[in-house]
């Protein structure tokens, strides 16, 4: 099957995101990614399938510099970014918000300075009672509102998520990259996150990357899905599409 | 044997890379002096119980097992100014930066092992902040410059130490053992011993920092950072002491 076999919908404006023939190779001879191209388009929802191990959360730790391409274009906000600084990295690190498997809240710190860490980093301007405020406003947000005060350690593993969103929502991102959002949680929670997700979307017309092993997550968030197999993108589609994939390796993702 | 050889040059090679990097970044702002502060803290203050009860320790012992030789010289008189002499130029820089070899290094390695396992660093970068700086940098500082007063406190309490020690077998004034400390004392013999204290704190820092931050993924690696930390640190501390002995021994 052809990517656009399958693809539904096109996006109708410029890309946000726009990877072309990436490559990446660890060690020797452990090629990860073998020429993925995929784009993203504002406002959409993206879900990148995978079996593990397919190089998919390599894929978008490149769209953020975490891992540096050997080879390719990796197209951000009209930028190819694989060989930006540092600095020209940060420009667009504060644009992208990215949210890890476990929430990688910071241990030392409670759930307040988790969020405000960032904030005044990057928003010297504001004053202690207004960081208090944008505080208290993204984590009303993502509905955690209690667990100000509490430290990491105190918050169950969905809570760890909804607070690791609040302080990437902090900044206001543009894009927002999730890497396993629903891993580990019961259905009941995976379903509030996924609830979120799209809560989000409506509200910061954010544009996001969703990997994810999750099919109701990936039914429920999903504009258009991506399939990455052996490190290249193996099929491309609306979840209705591909549920229905002449392809039985497709298809088995959906069974 | 080659691959051990290559993996041990290549350590040594990042190790280099990484202290440059910490010279390149120390002068450049924004400067994290709240987390520098906080550090010093974790780092100094954290740390003088036990400086405190193994300086004191140090002291005691020291007089009391050089206390027979020196009586078989009738030179009893010596003891306060021989135990600090040693425990200046010696004893005290060295022990207590084994002391913070296992405690700060293995704390730092461990810390940063597992903000690396799992993802904080990479969460701090994601956010355009630069984690060497904050996290890095600041330890390393906060090390290089708590190590020499921990030494200089645990010169202090070993020195009280001995007093007990000499006091044990015989009845010798406070004020008279201080005079017998001092007199014995030079600014050749304090100098030299706390200039390499500094570099004692540097390494110290900087090799539990370059192990956490460079610890490899899964929660093994955490205990291996902390581990590796540890005998590198305290292996660095016998390297340097036998250099800054050779450099004092060839200037004064």
């Amino acid at each position: 099957m052809t990517p656009n076999e399958t693809h539904k919908k096109t996006p109708n404006t410029a890309p946000v995101i726009e990877i072309k023939g990436l490559y990446k190779t660890f060690g020797k001879d452990n090629h990860v990614l073998n020429g993925v191209n995929f784009s993203v388009a504002k406002g959409e929802n993206l879900v990148v399938l995978g079996r593990s191990g397919s190089g998919k959360s390599i894929a978008i730790k490149c769209l953020v510099g975490l891992v540096k391409a050997d080879k390719g274009e990796v197209n951000v906000f009209g930028k190819n970014i694989v060989k930006f600084n540092e600095n020209q990295l940060n420009e667009i690190r504060l644009r992208i918000g990215f949210l890890f498997q476990n929430g990688a809240l910071y241990d030392s710190m409670s759930v307040r300075q988790n969020l405000a860490f960032p904030l005044m980093r990057h928003s010297t301007e504001l004053t202690a009672k207004q960081v208090d405020n944008a505080i208290k406003e993204t984590l009303e947000s993502v509905g955690l509102t209690e667990a100000i005060d509490k430290m990491p350690s105190e918050l169950s593993g969905g809570m760890r998520k909804r607070v690791g969103l609040a302080r990437t929502l902090i900044l206001k991102p543009e894009v927002l990259l999730y890497d396993e959002p629903t891993t580990g949680l019961d259905t009941i929670t995976s379903r509030e996150i996924s609830d979120l997700i799209l809560s989000i979307q409506k509200k910061h017309q954010t544009t996001s990357i969703i990997i994810t092993h999750d099919m109701a997550c990936a039914k429920l968030t999903a504009d258009r899905l991506v399939i990455l197999k052996d490190g290249i993108i193996e099929a491309e589609g609306t979840y209705e599409a591909l549920e229905k994939s002449n392809d039985a390796w497709v298809r088995s993702f959906f069974s | 044997m080659v691959i051990y050889l290559k993996s041990i040059f290549n350590d040594a090679g990042n190790i280099i890379l990484f202290t440059a990097r910490f010279f390149k970044e120390v002068t450049k702002p924004p400067f994290e002096t709240k987390e520098f502060i906080r550090q010093c803290y974790e780092i100094g203050y954290k740390s003088l119980p036990l400086v405190a009860i193994t300086g004191f320790i140090m002291g005691l012992v020291l007089t009391l097992q050089s206390r027979p030789t020196l009586a078989d010289f009738g030179a009893e008189s010596w003891l306060p100014g021989m135990v600090a002499l040693s425990l200046i130029r010696e004893i005290a820089p060295v022990v207590t930066a084994l002391i913070c070899a296992g405690k700060i290094s293995s704390g730092i390695g461990a810390e940063l092992g597992s903000m690396k396992v799992t993802e904080q660093i990479d969460a701090m970068e994601v956010s355009a902040i630069n984690p060497y700086k904050y996290l890095v940098v600041t330890r390393i500082l906060a090390a290089t410059l708590m190590v020499p007063l921990l030494v200089v406190f645990a010169d202090g309490i070993g020195i009280s130490g001995g007093y007990m020690g000499v006091n044990i077998h015989s009845d010798i004034n406070i004020v008279r053992y201080i005079s017998q400390v001092f007199e014995s004392l030079d600014f050749v013999d304090i100098i030299p011993a706390t200039i390499k204290t500094f570099f004692f704190g540097f390494f110290i820092g900087m090799i539990g920092c370059y192990k956490g931050f460079t610890a490899a993924n899964g929660t093994e690696s955490v205990g291996k950072a902390a581990n590796s930390a540890v005998v590198l640190a305290s292996l660095s501390i016998f390297i340097i002491d036998m250099l800054a002995v050779q450099i004092t021994d060839i200037f004064f």
